[in-house]
């Protein structure tokens, strides 16, 4: 089976949805000619002309805006914000517009849209480039919102999303983007090539959304993660021999409470990691949900390892990203508690 | 010490608050027939001097003159009468159900029936426009049905809308009228999106944007109009300048610019600027920007020179930050008046046929308004669902939201 990385994963899940249906379309900045800064996209306009895959004005508001109005007309746009960092100009288009738009309409009018953006910090990119919003989409009622950690799954989860009736907010881990990479950042990281998950089978398939996946399984306490923290939360298992349940929620929303509640039941413990900002972030959500379906289950208090309440530091990178050690240290902590 | 002089903040305000006198003498006002028609494939940078003009047809004398005149037929002029009375009927019954407590919010057109009324009628069945809250003459002129309207407006059980939107938010796809957002100006940019999408699948329909004077000041005016020009999309682009916005005289949106229409020169977006309260003058402008669309020529900002009659919105009290004589002084006249004196002047109407028609349109939307008040208004007689609410969120209602309903006993 042909490997691949992250990046060729994405862009091979453009090309299909791009061959199977005429009405996909795919822009934003960078995005045409050259190819995206991540080279997501490159080579689909050389493949499909400049009317399907083509270059933008410098806009986050235009260029949602645009995809609005074109998926109302029937097209199912499937666009690139440049750096999640860069979303905040288009929020209005995605959380008054793009998400409402089928309930206030009554199904006259839907946004069946994809908005891309790479998420997340690890390459020293600042706080311009670095932060990881999900949050501020998994509140949004109308949305949902989708991490992938590996190749196979960005490509199925990409496909499913560009055919999803509803608008789907697609968070591209920027530091999974060529490798697993599990939070030793002074390691080399293994590429896609030489990992399991960077086998990305050729053509059309589907990872459907919704559905949350074991990438580890275990007895002793569940984490649960999504996006780089999956390979983190792995690291730091293996690094402290403690058996953990590593479930990688895929899709934050709708989340999968099934598969999470039947991993709790069994373990009693839980552990929950996010490389953004704590307070008010996703796993607040996660650590109430796990509270109000698995209290009499639960052996110790959950405990979330996340990114601390500051701007994405610069220099600090390290010390602000919630890598291996820390979240060993949570394991041992929920296990003698 | 410094020896410069301090800088000084500069806040525009209106010439004139209540308890003044009102006054209009900086509005230049072209004479009607005055202002030239340029074909329509034109250079945009041959006409930059239409955005500082007024385009008029309808002169003091309420004769038709100059090149814009001539392009409608005494039938659909008083067509075009029929369906701004009948807006202004709707308006009057609306706003007194509103009061009487039987929805929660109504917004009128007074002074501004013409802008909607006309342009719908300049569109093609398949056409989408993008409007804001102030142009049910889109739906009235496009024969929506005034049952379905009210129906939404008392969130009843026929709420085609099942009760989710705030009364006048309407939505047809069927008659071309795009949902309608509460967070102004995000449909500008839609609409230019979507004449993009009709240009990429080689479709003949073309999209209009609606944007109020104040909202121009919004991001998404601007990536509106830079995404048109970029693209070329077939689209147009118009704002309905009535002055204010709630309380703000449109000189703080506007700022130092000319006109509102003049945004569009810097865009190389062609720019006119019409009189607003003239039914034949927007027909002719709206017909000349919707021919550029179809022949692919790209985008047209249009700006209706108009007057805001009536309250923003029920919620409003014009009273408290104009003077109440304003709209009296208001140069550009009442448009219904206006298009009557017109057609009176034709020899087609009369001041009996036209109190006779009032009383007839007045009678048939009472008579709808009692139709619909029969499948109830906001507070009592049957209403959507509580489970509607919770349906329509997604294409499917995903487990959590499931659970939600089952918790709530809905």
């Amino acid at each position: 089976m042909p490997r691949k990385t992250m990046v060729e994963a994405i862009r091979d899940a453009m090309d299909v949805a791009l061959q199977r249906d005429e009405n996909v379309v795919v822009f934003g900045e960078d995005v045409g000619y050259f190819g995206g800064v991540f080279r997501c996209t490159q080579g689909l306009q050389q493949k499909y002309g400049a009317s399907r895959v083509f270059d933008t004005p410098i806009s986050e508001l235009g260029i949602v805006g645009a995809a609005v109005g074109m998926a109302a007309y029937g097209l199912r746009p499937c666009v690139e914000i440049q750096f999640a960092d860069y979303m905040y100009p288009a929020y209005d288009q995605i959380v008054s517009e793009a998400a409402r738009l089928r309930y206030r309409s009554n199904g006259q009018f839907t946004a069946p849209l994809v908005v891309r953006m790479p998420t997340g910090g690890g390459i020293f990119g600042g706080q311009t480039h670095s932060q990881s919003p999900e949050a501020l989409f998994t509140h949004v009622s109308g949305l949902k919102t989708v991490v992938p950690s590996n190749p196979y799954d960005a490509k199925g989860l990409l496909i499913a999303a560009i055919e999803d009736n509803d608008p789907v907010i697609f968070l591209e881990p920027k530091r999974l983007y060529n490798g697993p990479f599990d939070g030793h950042h002074d390691r080399p990281v293994t590429p896609w090539a030489r990992h399991p998950q960077g086998e990305v089978p050729d053509g059309h398939y589907t990872v459907p959304l919704g559905k949350a996946a074991i990438r580890r399984a275990g007895a002793a306490v569940t984490v649960l993660a999504y996006g780089t923290m999956v390979f983190v939360a792995e690291a730091a298992a293996a690094e402290t021999g403690i058996d953990a349940e590593i479930i990688d929620l895929r899709t934050l929303v709708p989340y999968d409470l099934d598969t999470i509640v039947t991993s709790v039941e069994k373990t009693g413990r839980c552990v929950v990691v996010h490389e953004a900002t704590l307070t008010s972030g996703f796993g607040a959500e996660l650590s109430a949900l796990v509270q109000e379906n698995c209290f009499y289950h639960l052996e110790a208090p959950i405990v979330r390892v996340t990114g601390w309440d500051t701007p994405y530091p610069h220099a600090q990178e390290w010390d602000y990203f919630p890598g291996p050690a820390r979240i060993g240290r949570a394991l041992k902590a929920v296990m003698e508690a | 010490m410094s020896d410069r002089k301090p800088l000084s903040f500069h806040v525009p305000a209106p010439a004139v608050r209540p308890g003044g006198t009102p006054d209009f003498s900086d509005v230049r006002i072209s004479l009607a027939g005055e202002v030239r028609r340029p074909e329509v494939d034109v250079a945009p940078e041959q006409i930059r001097d239409l955005a500082y003009s007024i385009i008029r047809v309808l002169d003091r004398d309420s004769e038709a003159v100059g090149p814009w005149a001539g392009l409608l037929d005494d039938e659909a002029l008083l067509k075009g009468l029929r369906h701004m009375m009948t807006l202004r009927a709707f308006d009057a019954r609306m706003q007194m159900a509103q009061r009487q407590g039987k929805t929660s919010f109504y917004m009128q057109h007074m002074g501004e029936e013409a802008v909607s009324c006309a342009f719908r009628v300049a569109l093609e069945p398949g056409d989408m426009n993008f409007p804001t809250y102030r142009q049910a003459g889109l739906l009235i002129a496009g024969d929506y049905p005034m049952l379905e309207m009210m129906n939404q407006i008392y969130s009843n059980e026929l709420d085609p809308l099942k009760g989710r939107q705030l009364p006048v938010m309407y939505s047809s796809r069927e008659h071309g009228f795009f949902s309608i957002s509460g967070n102004l100006a995000t449909q500008f940019i839609q609409a230019v999106g979507w004449a993009m999408a009709s240009a990429m699948k080689h479709d003949t329909r073309i999209a209009a944007g609606w944007i109020g004077d104040g909202s121009t000041a919004e991001s998404d005016f601007h990536a509106a109009l830079v995404f048109a020009s970029t693209y070329k999309a077939p689209v147009v682009l118009n704002i309905v300048n009535n002055q204010w916005a709630i309380s703000t005289f449109q000189g703080i949106a506007r700022g130092g610019s000319g006109t509102f229409a003049a945004r569009g020169l810097g865009f190389g977006i062609p720019a006119l600027r019409v009189d607003g309260n003239d039914y034949l003058a927007v027909y002719a402008v709206a017909k000349w920007a919707v021919e550029r669309a179809r022949r692919n020529l790209g985008p047209t900002l249009v700006e209706y020179v108009t007057y805001r009659v009536g309250a923003h919105s029920t919620s409003d009290d014009p009273s408290a930050y104009r003077p109440k004589t304003e709209s009296d002084a208001w140069p550009l006249g009442d448009p219904v008046l206006r298009l009557k004196n017109h057609l009176i002047r034709r020899g087609v109407w009369s001041e009996e046929r036209h109190k006779q028609a009032e009383a007839e349109i007045l009678a048939s939307v009472i008579t709808v308004q009692k139709e619909a008040e029969s499948h109830g208004t906001l507070h009592s007689g049957p209403h959507p669902s509580a489970r509607d609410m919770f349906e329509g969120v997604y294409e499917e209602m995903p487990p959590h939201l499931r659970r939600q309903r089952q918790q709530g006993g809905i």
